[in-house]
């Protein structure tokens, strides 16, 4: 009897398995479909898989930092013909204007017939590029210093405060992690990332176990988020914990530059180990009169003697009111709704703050 | 005559969701939009008559001969996922309006105690082929019945103001009682 019963559940099993598995290549095979992009590029490929990853496949780098699950939204691309309605999924991250224009996740859109949409064109200039690990080492308790040497193609240009996405393999399959660039633009030959450890994360983990010389692929450079040189306002910076990375990258930029601009910079950690580069910035503070370092702890010892608490209650009390200028923030989404609260109060126009969150 | 007795009784007075209560994660979180409660009724509906007419044929022509009937249980949730699987396949292929509006309801399906549960009373109710299939159908209508008049009543709700304590749930949980009730008065009619 029990002999049976385990004959027959596992030919039951077996018999449901093959069946799914027929069924899926029968039924789901959409033949080659037509991919047209801006009008002006096209390209062929079968049907049945997200639209992010036929253009990824093809070479078309579409930003995404989710990895393809529909929850960040960066990889919304505008469908001209071809994509119908969006999908519940999508209805949470697209609003009804963008959605009656046409947008949609391409990580949620299954392509089963021709499509026709537009990308920006600064998509375009998106590349591929081999690296390798140059340096790695602990700049606090979590967080470490990953210095990428490019060897093909050999320069990345980008604008400070870009990112690049970092390509994982892992159990067979593909992902992509996006990490700001901390490095000088100047220097384009090479690239700097800070990563904080996250539990069970992918991309940190990833990262993190890298030995030196390892190689690694990556495409850039991505955002909207950098310095915008068309003005000759103050810069006002804001970074948490390691949302340093882009800002940091912004000054380095701004010292061989934009030196004319006032900048300040804000950062906020929570104890002083945790506060790296600092020494950086306070040597950059005595040697440029027009650099203005404000680091705050939340969390400090005895031997601190400067800022304690949040960064938008130091910048309450320091920052300047009625200046018209710029913002740049990156850090917790906790950390930007406080600080654009404060900004905006003081008199920065909302238009002219920019923000990463993560 | 029979046969619609069986309809007469699944929709009514042997109504899945009241009588039973069975099903009632969906019934509670979906009946929140009357569209939405009517597209997971019909989902549910569609279902629940191929789950059960499928399980009533595996059962005869497989499990009973094979004396095997103690593995219903296992074999029928095997045969719900693999055609909720399959009818999403299916769907999303020929009917990509029909799957845009009902695709998200389908994998809920699958883990619908109704929709076993239905698979499981036609078993004890040693029903005929025939019986099985109208039973199955009127049990799905009759859910349906339930989640939509439960969806106009929740949208009435909105005037009535009810003591914040009882949150949404608790008040469709007391709703949903006072719907049995009524449901009740029809058990003289006709009963399985």
């Amino acid at each position: 009897m029990i002999l049976n019963a385990l004959i027959f559940m596992n030919g039951f099993a077996l018999v449901i398995g093959l069946l799914i598995i027929f069924m899926d290549r029968v039924i789901s095979n959409y033949g080659l479909c037509r991919i047209t992009i801006n009008d002006d590029k096209e390209f062929h490929a079968q049907g049945g898989k997200s639209l992010l990853r036929l253009l990824l496949e093809n070479k078309y780098f579409i930003p995404s930092a989710c990895g393809g699950k529909g929850t960040c939204g960066y990889c919304k691309v505008k469908v001209l013909e071809g994509g119908g309605p969006a999908l519940p999924t999508e209805a949470l991250i697209l609003n009804s204007r963008e959605q009656a224009q046409g947008f949609r996740l391409s990580c949620q859109l299954k392509v089963k017939n021709d499509l026709s949409i537009e990308i920006p064109p600064e998509y375009l200039e998106i590349q591929e590029y081999r690296g390798e690990l140059s340096l790695a080492e602990l700049v606090t308790s979590d967080i470490k210093r990953i210095r990428i040497k490019l060897v093909e193609p050999q320069t990345l240009t980008y604008k400070p405060g870009q990112y690049v996405q970092i390509r994982i393999d892992h159990d067979g399959e593909t992902d992509f992690r996006a990490y700001s660039m901390a490095s000088n633009p100047d220097k384009q030959g090479e690239i700097e990332l800070n990563v904080k450890r996250i539990p069970d994360g992918l991309g940190s983990g990833y990262l993190h176990s890298l030995e030196l010389g390892a190689p690694l692929d990556l495409s850039g450079p991505y955002g909207d988020f950098y310095l915008h040189t068309d003005s000759d306002e103050r810069i006002v910076c804001v970074a948490g914990g390691v949302g340093l990375a882009p800002l940091k990258s912004i000054v380095m930029y701004w010292r061989d530059h934009q030196k004319h601009r006032r900048l300040e910079l804000y950062y906020g950690a929570r104890d002083l180990p945790d506060l790296y580069d600092h020494d950086i910035f306070t040597s950059f503070a005595e040697t440029y009169e027009n650099f203005h370092y404000y680091p705050a702890l939340s969390d400090a010892g005895d031997d601190w003697n400067g800022h304690t608490g949040f960064i938008h209650m130091v910048m309450e009390e320091c920052l300047e009111t009625g200046n018209t200028g710029e913002a740049y923030l990156c850090g917790p989404p906790i950390m930007i709704e406080a600080v654009t609260e404060v900004l905006t109060n003081k008199g920065i126009a909302a238009e002219r703050i920019w923000y990463d969150k993560f | 005559m029979r046969f619609l007795l069986i309809l007469f009784a699944s929709i009514l007075t042997s109504n899945i969701a009241l009588t039973y209560f069975l099903g009632m994660c969906p019934f509670v979180t979906i009946s929140r939009n009357i569209g939405v409660a009517a597209g997971m009724g019909i989902a549910v509906t569609c279902v629940m008559t191929i789950t059960a007419t499928a399980n009533w044929l595996i059962d005869h022509y497989l499990l009973i001969p094979m004396g095997l009937e103690f593995l219903q249980f296992l074999v029928f949730i095997v045969t719900i996922a693999t055609i909720v699987q399959l009818l999403e396949l299916v769907m999303d292929r020929y009917t990509p309006t029909l799957h845009q509006a009902f695709g998200i309801f389908l994998p809920l399906i699958t883990v619908n105690c109704a929709i076993l549960g239905i698979s499981l009373f036609m078993v004890l109710r040693t029903f005929s082929f025939w019986q099985t299939v109208v039973y199955s159908f009127g049990s799905g209508i009759g859910w349906m019945l339930a989640i939509v008049t439960m969806g106009a009543l929740r949208r009435r709700l909105v005037f009535a103001d009810p003591l914040a304590n009882f949150g949404a749930a608790g008040i469709t949980a007391i709703l949903a009682g006072f719907m049995a009730l009524a449901f009740i008065g029809f058990s003289g009619m006709a009963s399985l």
